[in-house]
């Protein structure tokens, strides 16, 4: 008796001993994705704490060139964390993590029969994507209309949004009528709920290689390495390809 | 100074707007700082904590409901739409109305407080003198509170000139439309381009510094605030 209760009190101050917690830094598409992973990785991680800030990732980069205390940093744009590695500010080197996909999608009219040559439509006054000046979706989102020979024509109605979210929010409120997001944004159940979304042909555009680092300044955190090697794991993977990420080593879907 | 010509444009655009706005507010906020002055029914405490809002609001409120507000469903949206101006969010008059409510203290506090300073009796001698209402108050308030006219339009011409978060929320960053000098600056930062975002940076805290220089310098006594 004495010595079960002995070894729950170890197994207990282990418990407290390895908790850690952590700060992630992660871009804006990964919101809903990223949600469910850490709520998963906790159940089987009791007492450990992850907490995950989304923003844009050219603003993460910013603020991490400047130190910003952050354990891992999860970039919509492999390039960003290749910069940050280049100046040594990574503590392991860049994974990619998954791929990501552009939709156009609208809250008010059925985007999933549209195409992107709909958009030069008159009815149409306001087609909002993130600011291509340092959002990698943004980015892509031009690279897709140039390449479809729409950009010219249609870049009077472009409004642009700070990061993808904003960007939803543009056509979430109806002012405007379409937006090119994340389809790992436009699958969860409160936007797919309203209109629908046209998965654009990925040939139109570079892809959107994303890529993470454990930061220099989690170099001995065992709780950092282990969400990092998580994100590899089977049920991380299940909850990417959910969200419509395609992964490292997979071919892409249509 | 280095500036590149999205930076001139956005430098332009922004005293335009801030221009703009501390017009109609001396045209709006001038009743309002009157009537304020001289209330003493139930409404003023109401009216003054309406007033003061944008000064504790953070500007993603304020942002968040113009932009549901102003859209196709919202009340100004359906207003705008039914006049047939159109929707009001990517617009340089959205901007306009949105800085209209966030700088509306910075125009009524200072002209309230000139106002309440004047006191009762020169009024009363006016209207003694059988001056009629309108009257009194253009040629007796104004003169005498025109110091406060000065600060006030000083202050929510600087004030309009500081935006950001509403912008960023409502703007839809349009060059030459929305896309005002602090917005330009963040566009910067984030684009990893320092040496763009001092330049403007710089201009913009020069400027201010001698906005407030010109304030302080020019009232060298406190007066009661």
């Amino acid at each position: 008796m004495t010595k079960l209760l002995v070894g729950l009190l170890l197994s207990a101050l282990a418990q407290i001993a390895h908790a850690e917690k952590i700060t992630v830094a992660a871009a804006a598409d990964l919101k809903f994705a990223m949600d469910e992973i850490v709520t998963t990785f906790k159940s089987s991680n009791a007492g450990d704490e992850v907490e995950v800030i989304y923003g844009s990732s050219g603003k993460f980069n910013t603020q991490m060139q400047q130190g910003a205390p952050f354990d891992l940093f999860f970039s919509a744009d492999i390039a960003f964390p290749r910069e940050l590695a280049k100046n040594g500010l990574a503590a392991s080197e860049v994974k990619p993590y998954a791929v990501g996909r552009i939709v156009l999608w609208s809250a008010s009219m059925d985007a999933s029969k549209m195409t992107l040559g709909s958009l030069t439509d008159s009815k149409i006054t306001h087609i909002a994507i993130a600011n291509p000046q340092h959002a990698p979706y943004g980015k892509r989102a031009e690279e897709a209309l140039r390449s479809s020979s729409l950009w010219e024509k249609i870049e009077s109605k472009l409004v642009y949004g700070e990061n993808i979210a904003n960007t939803a929010q543009f056509v979430q409120t109806g002012n405007a009528q379409v937006g090119i997001i994340a389809l790992s944004l436009a699958v969860n159940p409160e936007l797919s709920s309203k209109g629908g979304y046209y998965l654009i042909p990925d040939m139109l555009h570079a892809p959107l290689e994303q890529g993470f680092i454990i930061c220099k300044r989690a170099e001995n955190s065992a709780l950092a390495k282990r969400f990092a090697n998580y994100i590899g794991s089977k049920p991380a993977r299940a909850v990417m390809t959910k969200y419509g990420f395609v992964l490292p080593g997979e071919a892409v879907r249509k | 100074m280095g500036l590149s010509g999205g930076d001139l444009q956005a430098i332009w655009l922004t005293v335009r707007l801030a221009s703009v706005v501390t017009l109609i507010l001396l045209l709006v906020g001038t009743p309002i700082a009157w009537w304020l002055a001289r209330a003493r029914g139930r409404w003023k405490g109401p009216v003054s904590a309406i007033v003061a809002l944008p000064l504790v609001l953070p500007p993603s409120v304020l942002g968040f409901y113009l932009l549901l507000a102003m859209g196709p469903n919202g009340p100004v949206g359906h207003l705008t739409q039914a006049l047939g101006i159109g929707m009001l969010p990517f617009t340089f008059w959205g901007l306009v109305v949105a800085s209209v409510f966030y700088s509306l203290p910075f125009m009524v506090q200072p002209l309230q407080t000139a106002f309440e300073s004047i006191g009762d009796r020169p009024l009363e001698v006016a209207a003694t003198l059988h001056a009629s209402p309108l009257n009194i108050f253009f040629s007796v308030a104004v003169p005498l509170a025109l110091p406060g006219f000065l600060t006030a339009g000083i202050l929510t011409f600087a004030h309009t000139v500081g935006e950001f978060g509403v912008v960023l929320m409502i703007g839809g960053n349009l060059p030459g439309i929305t896309r005002v000098a602090s917005v330009q600056i963040y566009d910067h930062v984030e684009a990893l381009e320092y040496g763009q975002a001092h330049h403007l940076a710089a201009v913009m805290l020069i400027f201010s510094f001698l906005v407030l220089l010109v304030l302080y310098a020019w009232r060298p006594t406190p007066r009661k605030v």
